[in-house]
This record gives C-alpha cells, structure tokens and sequence, in this order.
C-alpha cells in the first residue's frame, strides 16, 4: 500500500522508533518567539544545556510587540522585560533574531515562508499553534507547548505518537468574491472545532491546486481551529515558483536536488487515509461567523441561529452562551449585523495578497462614520511592500490605520484591543471570548468581506456595494 | 518533575464545552518570563462572575476540575496549564481535549483524565449534588472514585509510565544521542540553515 504526503515525510524524520515510546521526530526548523520561550531557555540555563542546533533555529517578536512607535521604548514594563528576555536568551544562546525595527521581523509564521526557510518536507514547529501555515509548502509544521520548545532547543528533536490521516477533497472553482479563508471558515462550520483531532490533515482538490502560496496558507493556518494535529499540501509548480530565488532557498545544483526531492512528496494513489471529508468550492459563498468559536459560522446572506436550531445539546448550549456573548438575536440577518472595527492582519490574512485585495475594495471610498480600521502588516517587509505599491495611501486615504508588523488585535496582547462590548470584523483565526480584548465581540471574515464592511458599517461583501 | 501515584481532592464541575485556553487564561496575563504566577489569570474572565463555580466558597480550594467536550482548544500556550496548576489543580477530567493542551499537561505534570461525557455528566451530578466532595484520581489503576462509584479513565500508556516514573523527557532523549547525530549525518546538505543570516536586502 502506498503512502500518504504525510506519512513520507514523518518517515523521513523519525530518529528513532520503539515499541511503546511515541516515535522520536528530528525538527528541521524550529521557530522561537519571545512569549513562549522565556521558560525554556530558563530549563536550559538551570540544566546547564545549549541550543543543539543554532542553525535551525530562529526568533522574531511579534505576539507582545506595539505596531505605533515601535522604535520606542516599550510602554508596558511587563511587556518591556518579555521582549528583553528574548534578547538576552538569543544572545546568550547564540540564535537568529529578528527585533522591532529589523526589515526581518514579523510575524513568525509570515516571515518563515517569506525568506524561503519553509521549504517542503521539512518538520516545522514553533511554540505557537498556527505553525500549521507552512503546511501549505508540504511541510509537516505544527504548534507546540513550551516544555517542547526546551526539549526542541536541547535536543532538536520531540517525542510524538504518530497521528492519524485525514484527506479533505476540496474541488471546484471559487466563485467571484469567495476566497481561501471563505473556504476553511465553511469547512469549520461543518466538521466543528474538535473534528480534526488527532490527524494530520491534507487539503486536496483542484481548488487547491488553483490557489496562490497565500491563500493556502491560510487553509493550513486555521487546521488548529478544527483541532487537527497539522494541515499540509503537497508541493507542486506554485511552491517552487514561489521559493526560488527566496534568501534561504536553495540554488544551482542544491535546487535541483532539492526540487526532485520535493516532487516525490504527494500522497501515492493507493494510499489511504483514515477519513476523507469532501467540500464543493462551487457552492461557497462568503463566510462569517456569528458565535465564539471558529466553527459558528454561517454563510454571509444567512441570519443569526437559534439554539433551536441545534439538535446536539451541548451545541445548543453552547449556541445560547454565544449569543448572550455576542449580544445577538437569532433570526438577525448577518448583514444587518454593525461593527465597531474592523481588523485586517494576522498569520491568517496579514500577507501582500490579502492587503491588494482589501486595497482593490476600498480604493477610492471613505470609511463608514464611526468605524476604526487597523490595517497591520503581517511583516515589516509586507509593509515595505505594500509601501512600494502604494497601499499605505489607498488605507490611509480610506481612513484606516496604517501600523506597523506584528499579531496585534489578533490576540490582543499588545495595546490593540477592542474595549468591552465593542464588536469586530477581523480576517484573523480566533472570535473566542474577550480574544481581541476583554468583553470585545469578534466575527471572523475574509479581507474583501472585512473591507466592504470598513465601507458599509455593517458585516457586507463587495458584491453589496 | 514529580511523581504522580494518586491524587484525592474536591472536584469542581465546570459545566461548559470549547473551553479554549483563551478562556483558561487570557493574553495579557502571558507576559510573566516565569512557571509561576499564572493562577490570577485563570479563567480570568469569568473570576468577575459572582455565579461562576470557583466563587462559590465550596468549590474554592478544587483540585480536579471536570469539564465539558473540547477543553483547552486554541492557542498551545502552556501558561494554561501553568495557570491550572499554580490555582492548585492536579487532574482535569473530561470527554475531549485539544491536542496541544494535553501534550502540554503531560509534559507539566498535570494529569488529564479522559472518559465519556456520559461519566462526565455523572460526576457533573455527585459534585453538585455535594458540593466540596472529594474525588480520588488513581493513576496506577486508572479510576476515579467519585461517592460510591468508580469510573475507569483512559490516558495513553506512554504519558502515565513518565507521570508515574516522574520522568524528565529532556534526559531520556538525550540517552539517544547517538542516534540523533547518526541522523544529523544523513541529512542532505541543501536542507535550510537559518545561519548564516541571508537576507533580501
């Protein structure tokens, strides 16, 4: 029997195998931020271990990190002395770091990807569970608590059972106006937030054949709202597009063995996987939630659920603690829904893609009355780049907020955050309670949704305007 | 870390599922560098509601929380089960888990506890119907006696042999040393290096 894309590359990354031990994974690149790392470093100063592998490892700041004056002085002194550490704990340890003001510096799963360090086959793992975007490269990338960061940085390696296989057949063309994140909020809704637990997801279809580097990642990126170990896709055309010539990529005879590795990484067409869930693009149509989990979400043109409609009694509870949350009534168009703010950025939707599509929405309209919109860059060099393309003017003319890198309003660690009872659009992954900031109230959209609702105030789709 | 044999403590019925670690601890209590400190933020949110089940005075000191399906989803980060077990939490008893959150336990030290939501909804019943009444978690057999009951729970053989053994995950794996450089020498050489630092400019 052959092997699925996911078994292969495990397979090639198993150290060691005995019978009762979960299997011993080498880590090809591992990902170091300054908010779950301080206690592992910590565990190796009082081990007295080093870092094994300085060249597989690299940090940035990005969860805790201000997106205005970001060459200031942190205000936050608690914030202030995380960041500090990670300095001091990269430096003592002798890794890569990519601070505030660095070109460098982003999002650590946006800039993994962009210098060409994400690369197909390879394990990934960051003490962050988004690290499943660079499965979108045929990497099996997924997040990990901070005992596995000290235990990566001690040994370059982590104890995992072998999980099992999912394939999700997604076929068909977008229709206008439907984009990747449409696609993963609509797969949510339907196998719910626990559904991927305990597999290794892989998207497949020509839907995803036909999507950019971009919208895949953000497929893979939400794999952990559905509660899957990690999501990948085979590499094809597109990747090796999208990698050559990139800093870390390889070149000249390098990339040409590497590419002929990375053409061997597909599931075998006698592989098989574990459960198959199938998703017709054709039949999508923007998405949004409505609830304070991923997976309460509905198309756009629907309203508002009522617990009644759930025959699962934890689902209706759940269902009635969510509209009390989120202060709505079942029955309520999801247009007619109003937003306070609306949040373009984040792992999920803070790439060069997602800011052209949002940019190409609200060229040459105003911001509704009222309404604040935080356009944050997913990397300082996403910024640079929309820089170049005149974006910043088109959001900055909008009336939109235009800040600087890093996960922001996403979670808001750093100063943005929605205040009590405020309500969002937000292109980010999570709309749990009081995520974006206490008592705030978040739907999650796709960039183009987020921008016409920037324009019309309440949750709206370009195709409203 | 240390050994865990068996843990007797009040049980404390937390009646909600997709409990994500947002919810166990929100982001703004993650600044602190240290293991410690962590249990102001537990369940930070809900601590303001004089009907939530930890302010209720019988439930106060719990030490094995039973929650419903699909607790600690979200985020991997382990100040939640920090959070839990500086409160004074040492099992969390439940239907469903997300996978990051019960890696993390196991690594910590606390232990999660898996049964049916059918045993969940019980032990939801003998923790209200008595509030403060004590459970006792046996890892070396599995149970939890809960009043006059005994329920069995599943854990992976793996995690229970460490929590048991208080094994330290680091030192085991670096007896496989040998193993590890064996296969750093089979890795091919056009795989990544983050150093030297290369850069687009």
């Amino acid at each position: 029997m052959g092997k699925t894309l996911s078994d292969k590359v495990w397979d090639n990354h198993v150290v060691r195998t005995a019978a009762g031990e979960p299997d011993l994974l080498y880590i090809d690149l591992h990902l170091v931020h300054e908010v779950t790392s301080p206690q592992a470093f910590d565990g190796l100063r009082l081990a007295g271990r080093l870092v094994r592998r300085t060249e597989l490892t690299m940090a940035t700041e990005d969860h805790n990190t201000p997106t205005l004056n970001i060459l200031a002085p942190i205000a936050d002194p608690v914030s202030k002395l995380q960041v500090d550490t990670l300095r001091q704990n990269t430096d003592e340890f002798g890794v890569r770091r990519h601070s505030l003001g660095d070109k460098d510096q982003g999002v650590v799963h946006i800039i993994g990807p962009q210098l060409g360090l994400t690369q197909p086959g390879l394990t990934v793992v960051c003490g962050d569970s988004h690290t499943s975007t660079h499965g979108a490269f045929g990497a099996l990338a997924f997040g990990i608590g901070t005992s596995e960061v000290e235990h990566v940085l001690a040994t370059q390696t982590l104890m995992q059972a072998r999980p099992k296989t999912m394939a999700v057949n997604i076929n068909g063309e977008l229709p206008d106006g439907v984009t990747a994140k449409d696609v993963v909020l609509a797969l949510i809704a339907k196998v719910g937030t626990g559904g991927g637990q305990g597999y290794v997801v892989e998207y497949r279809g020509t839907t995803i054949e036909n999507l950019s580097m971009e919208g895949r990642m953000t497929i893979c990126n939400m794999s952990i709202e559905w509660g899957a170990k990690a999501g990948m896709m085979a590499p094809d055309e597109t990747t090796f597009t999208y990698l050559k010539g990139r800093p870390h990529a390889p070149d000249g005879a390098e990339w040409d063995a590497a590419v002929e590795y990375w053409r061997t990484l597909f599931t075998d067409a006698d592989a098989v996987f574990d459960r198959e869930v199938d998703i017709d693009a054709t039949q999508l149509t923007p998405f949004v939630t409505w609830g304070t989990n991923p997976g309460q979400g509905v198309p756009l043109g629907a309203a508002v659920p009522s617990p009644e409609d759930f025959t699962d009694a934890v689902d209706k509870s759940a269902a009635e603690r969510a509209l009390a949350y989120m202060d709505l009534k079942a029955g309520t168009p999801m247009r007619d829904i109003r937003v306070d703010t609306v949040f373009l950025g984040s792992c999920t939707n803070g790439r060069i893609e997602d800011l052209r599509l949002a940019a190409s929405v609200l060229k040459g309209r105003k911001i509704a009355d009222g309404l604040r919109m935080l356009v944050v860059p997913g990397s300082a060099r996403v910024r640079l780049q929309a820089e170049a393309e005149g974006l910043d003017k088109v959001f900055l003319d909008f009336g939109a907020e235009w800040r600087a890198a890093g996960c922001s309003m996403c979670l808001g660690m750093n100063p943005d955050q929605l205040a009590p009872g405020e309500r969002s659009a937000s292109t980010s992954n999570r709309n749990f309670e009081g995520r974006q900031g206490k008592g705030g109230r978040t739907h999650l959209v796709s960039p183009p949704v987020a921008a016409a609702t920037a324009i019309r105030g309440t949750l709206s789709s370009p195709a409203d305007l | 870390m240390d050994k865990f044999s068996s843990h007797t403590g009040i049980a404390v019925p937390l009646r909600r599922s997709n409990v994500d670690t947002d919810q166990i601890i929100p982001a703004v209590y993650l600044k602190r560098v240290t293991r410690t400190g962590f249990e102001d933020g537990l369940f930070a949110a809900w601590r303001n509601d004089p009907e939530f089940v930890l302010n209720d005075a019988a439930y106060a000191k719990g030490s094995i929380l039973v929650a419903g399906p699909d607790f600690g989803t979200g985020s991997s980060r382990e100040h939640a089960v920090w959070a839990l077990q500086n409160y004074g939490f040492a099992v969390v008893v439940g239907s469903r888990f997300g996978d990051i959150f019960r890696s993390n336990s196991g690594k910590a030290g606390l232990v999660i506890a898996t049964v049916g939501q059918d045993v969940v909804e019980k032990l939801w019943e003998i923790a209200e119907s008595e509030p403060g009444i004590e459970f006792t978690v046996d890892l070396r057999h599995r149970t939890i006696e809960a009043a006059d009951n005994v329920f069995e729970f599943t854990i992976d053989d793996y995690t229970r042999h460490r929590l048991l053994e208080g094994l330290d995950d680091i030192g085991l794996t670096l007896t496989h040393e040998d193993e590890i450089a064996a296969y750093e020498a089979r890795r091919p050489s056009w795989l990544p290096k983050t150093l030297p630092v290369k850069t687009a400019g």
